[in-house]
């Protein structure tokens, strides 16, 4: 894991849900095959209405049309983001189009749990929501080690909360690397 | 130590004697559940990580429920459903509801409780957030990713934060015109979509010790909607009945202990309940029915795990019965035996299915149908600027497909009567 993330943010309001950030008619697509994949880059955050698409102003696309990989690499959210299905997609279609981290001060469970075992993305928690604070385009550096996160333009500074017990899973890339390394599975259960 | 039942039935999977919330355990998985949405994902990191060699931890305790895009031409949809059934044929897993089939039986978690897969004391993981459904029968269930169904499918177990309890008592007399669906849109609104995040979402009192299987599943469905990580209802003579007619497996019923803490208790009246609305775009932009009616609505859907039970359609039969629809109204049983128990239960000489049909509604085959949009040629669908009242879980921006289409949460008393009128409508008008 990285010390450091430098990107650009995409700011997005609360309770962000799943079929927000990956709409259901796109979960048919395989997560394997290398060009299905992709369309989950492409429909990423396609399901946010357009008024709140990148605030303060809102339509401003996350994915420029037809391309699979964002200028955004770092999401900003209110409360709650990820909240509804199960969906692991959901996680994945970030990770594809090139999502590195999202601060936010609180995420629904399951999205929580499938960012960390999945591997997909570093679910971090800001102490308060940090959405008055940057705008969509702004450069920010997240950094673990100072468990902070500056925007590049106004030079304020941040806390995030320690990444707790799971920052084990984080480290190792996901919970069957974390098996893995803990004993639980063997290292020639990799195929 | 005392414990609540959540706690009792982690501590006795995890093979310990006692559990605190907050605390990391691995448990051992009773039954792994997944869907043709989820089912592939969770095939490809399995083979991907075990190796394409490698035997699942036990067939008899993989399930495997195909329901999301059943009716579709979409090509991958169909493609998914071909993986799930070269995987079964590899590992020769006996429990696999075929499409196409006389196994066929449509949404997952109405399946699960009508084939015996629900169980008192059992551990339930599901690729599905609703898998919570199965908490009424006094289980640990709950909704995981395909990476976390993958390592089941290889070891059997998985790590799991013991959640806090959040208590929810429901004494005296439910009121007939209101339903369990009320109440729940009414603690999720009274708590918000992250008011129960982490935690486990108790169901107690009077109230809740009357409700039928149908109407605890109906509870415990929803505490998705509030952020819970799972519902629960203590086991009781209600649930065996349910549970002993569908099948021999053992099962072990856990309470709380008189001193076992809670997170929050909060008492409802069931008297002062009311027939409830969730407004759009959030399960938790809570209305009484009162205080929005004359609402317009386009359109009525009745179905899913949340609203397509049988009994679901026995209410809104009741209202339906006689009269003509004013708005277009689609209705999906969410299985297969709930779609023959419509075509064979009658009231006044009549089947519920011909007193839909009569009403002038559009009928579809048991599946998830609509309740979360799906292709572009799913049965009741949004596509446009629709305004639906539906008996489904949530209604936050593009749920039933079109991101311009508004979303209303209601009974299915609610949404029959509304369906009536074209306009939110207060069941207790048609009722009686």
């Amino acid at each position: 894991m990285q010390n450091k993330i430098l990107g650009r943010v995409y700011v997005l309001g609360e309770d962000i849900d799943t079929d927000q950030i990956i709409p259901a008619a796109h979960l048919v697509y395989s997560l394997e095959d290398p060009d299905e994949r992709k369309k989950y880059g492409e429909y990423a955050l396609s399901g946010v209405p357009a008024a709140l698409a990148g605030l303060p102003n809102g339509n401003m696309p996350f994915i420029e049309k037809g391309k699979s990989h964002s200028e955004f690499s770092i999401i900003i959210a209110a409360k709650n983001f990820g909240c509804g299905s199960s969906r692991e997609h959901a996680p994945a279609a970030l990770e594809i189009a090139g999502v590195k981290a999202v601060i936010t001060p609180s995420y629904a469970r399951i999205f929580y749990r499938n960012a960390v075992d999945g591997g997909f993305l570093i679910p971090a928690e800001s102490e308060k929501s940090l959405v008055d604070y940057f705008k969509t385009g702004d450069q920010a550096e997240l950094d673990f080690i100072n468990k902070n996160v500056t925007n590049t333009r106004t030079g304020e500074s941040f806390s995030v909360k320690e990444l707790g017990q799971v920052s084990q899973i984080i480290e190792a890339g996901g919970i069957f690397e974390y098996a893995r390394i803990s004993g639980m599975l063997q290292e020639n259960t990799h195929a | 130590m005392p414990m609540t039942i959540t706690e009792k039935i982690l501590a006795e999977h995890a093979g310990i004697t006692g559990v605190s919330p907050g605390e990391n355990i691995w448990v051992d998985t009773d039954i792994l559940m997944t869907h043709d949405v989820c089912g592939p994902p969770t095939i490809g990191i399995f083979k991907q990580q075990f190796g394409e060699k490698a035997s699942v931890f036990d067939p008899e305790k993989v399930v495997i429920i195909p329901d999301h895009y059943i009716f579709t031409n979409d090509k991958h949809a169909n493609r998914n459903i071909d993986i799930l059934r070269d995987f079964v044929k590899e590992h020769n897993l006996p429990n696999y509801y075929d499409v196409g089939t006389e196994r066929y039986k449509g949404v997952c978690h109405i399946a699960l409780a009508e084939e015996g897969w629900t169980r008192p004391g059992n551990v339930l993981f599901g690729t599905d957030s609703h898998t919570c459904t199965a908490g009424a029968f006094g289980q640990f269930a709950t909704g995981i990713g395909n990476t976390d169904a993958a390592f089941i499918l290889g070891t059997g177990k998985l790590w799991v934060k013991v959640p806090e309890t959040m208590q929810f008592i429901i004494d005296g007399e439910i009121p007939p015109y209101v339903m369990a669906k009320d109440i729940i849109l009414q603690i999720i609104g009274d708590i918000g979509v992250d008011g129960a995040s982490y935690r486990t979402m108790e169901f107690a009192g009077s109230g809740v010790e009357a409700m039928s299987m149908e109407e605890r599943m109906t509870l415990c469905n929803m505490v998705i909607e509030a952020g819970g990580k799972n519902g629960i209802i203590a086991a009781d003579a209600t649930t065996e009945e349910y549970v002993k007619a569908r099948t021999d497996a053992p099962y072990k019923i856990f309470r709380n202990d008189a001193d076992a803490k809670f997170h929050t208790t909060n008492y409802y009246k069931a008297e002062d309940l009311l027939p409830m609305v969730a407004q759009p775009h959030s399960p938790d932009n809570k209305a009484s029915v009162r205080d929005v009616q004359s609402e317009k609505v386009t359109r009525a859907y009745i179905g899913s795990c949340t609203g397509g039970k049988f009994s679901d359609f026995v209410a809104a039969a009741e209202i339906l019965k006689d009269q003509q629809v004013a708005v277009e109204t689609f209705i999906v049983p969410a299985t297969t035996e709930i779609d023959k128990l419509l075509r064979t239960t009658q009231i006044n000489g009549h089947s519920l299915m011909q007193i839909f049909e009569n009403a002038g509604a559009q009928i579809g085959k048991p599946s998830c149908a609509a309740c979360l949009g799906g292709p572009a040629d799913t049965f009741g669908r949004t596509h446009k600027d629709e305004i639906c009242i539906s008996t489904t879980n949530r209604n936050f921006p593009g749920r039933m497909g079109s991101k311009s289409s508004q979303v209303y949460l209601a009974s299915p008393y609610t949404v029959a009567a509304s369906a009536l009128t074209g306009k939110i409508t207060d069941p207790q008008e048609f009722l009686n």
